[in-house]
């Protein structure tokens, strides 16, 4: 794959490296002239010194061609912003990568369409979710585009779901369960699969459906 | 009518006081304090501490009941954006974004977006003076040899 990298700081210049390991075609741009000059005797004429919001500069990095894949991971999550339109707009770059750097701009990304996004913040409070039992429905993937996220569900004594059949759990429509993890083994849950305490549930849903389901496998 | 003003620079604070004086009810919004001083001692209208992008801040200077928004922050990649978010989000139609650099201008008004950018402007009327000027040649032409 050919693959533009925005933004040649901690974050492009590693995945630029791991990139180009991994035999793809990289170009990598960045505008602060003493980073650049780093990048340079690493990765010679792949590198490009200039703000990569400039057109002129995204050109000299290749955008034209288009890239296989745009990935904007400027420290500034306007400049992400613009490059990804940019790219996909102007050049018809098909997919794109955004660093979101302030986790509150993140809805902006929504709003212009930009997806998917990584978020350092972001990743680390689903893990602090995922490690602090208080929360009761874990996210563990959002498929923006498709409109579906994946919760994991932990049973216990108290639900009101457990030692129920599957097929009896009036689960609200537009979310299924898809796993049922127990002792250590995860199988496929069906009609008649009973749920037990202790059992570490998956179930994909339709954004917004988080609360009903909430309820019919915890509590109120 | 209520407009919004995003960066209360040079231009901003101008094209506030300039719309006040038509009669508009307007807000500007800047993420530096000082830059009240520059609607000058007489200023009525609301101001806003604070940074565009923030929808929050958006939503103090009163977003949500704006007829017109003009931004016009010293960046232009965050002037695309909050300009983006008070047409699309907010539903501002009359949204004027200033854009300094012609490309990302002209790529924008493309995308549907009101854009402004004075360098264009200044590009063509600096050579439409120069091209207006009687220039007489500063040298005679060399005698064929």
């Amino acid at each position: 794959m050919f693959i533009l990298v925005a933004g040649g700081g901690k974050v492009g210049s590693n995945l630029a490296r791991a990139l180009r390991r991994m035999g793809h075609e990289v170009t990598i741009a960045e505008q602060r002239r003493e980073r650049f000059v780093q990048l340079e005797d690493e990765f010679e004429h792949a590198a490009i010194l200039g703000d990569a919001t400039e057109i002129f500069v995204l050109e000299r990095a290749g955008i034209a061609r288009p890239p296989d894949l745009v990935v904007a991971v400027t420290g500034d999550d306007e400049d992400n912003m613009v490059i990804c339109q940019m790219a996909r707009e102007r050049y018809g770059a098909e997919k794109v990568i955004a660093r979101v750097n302030d986790p509150r701009n993140e809805p902006h990304f929504d709003l212009l369409g930009i997806s998917p996004t990584v978020s350092a913040t972001q990743t680390i409070m689903a893990l602090i979710e995922h490690e602090v039992p208080e929360h009761e429905l874990i996210h563990l993937l959002e498929l923006r585009k498709e409109n579906l996220e994946i919760v994991e569900v932990q049973i216990d004594k108290s639900s009101p779901s457990a030692g129920k059949r599957v097929s009896g759990l009036n689960l609200p429509t537009g979310s299924r369960l898809i796993s049922v993890m127990r002792e250590g083994r995860a199988e496929i849950p069906d009609a008649d699969t009973e749920l037990q305490p202790g059992d570490q549930v998956l179930a994909i849903l339709e954004p917004g459906k988080e609360d009903e389901l909430r309820r019919v496998l915890l509590k109120k | 009518m209520k407009a919004i003003v995003v960066g209360c620079g040079r231009v901003g604070s101008a094209v506030a006081k300039k719309l006040t004086k038509s009669g508009w009810d307007v807000t500007a919004i800047d993420e530096n304090e000082e830059a009240l001083a520059r609607l000058g001692e007489h200023w009525t209208g609301g101001f806003v501490v604070g940074h565009g992008m923030d929808v929050n801040v958006l939503r103090e200077a009163g977003i949500e009941e704006a007829d017109a928004v003009v931004v016009a922050t010293n960046g232009d990649n965050t002037n695309i954006v909050v300009g983006q978010v008070a047409q699309k989000r907010f539903g501002i139609e009359c949204t004027v974004v200033r854009i300094l650099d012609p490309a990302r201008a002209e790529l924008y008004a493309t995308l549907g977006l009101r854009t402004v950018c004075p360098t264009s402007a200044a590009i063509e009327v600096l050579s439409d003076v120069v091209k207006s000027c009687v220039v007489k040649p500063a040298r005679a032409p060399a005698a064929a040899s």
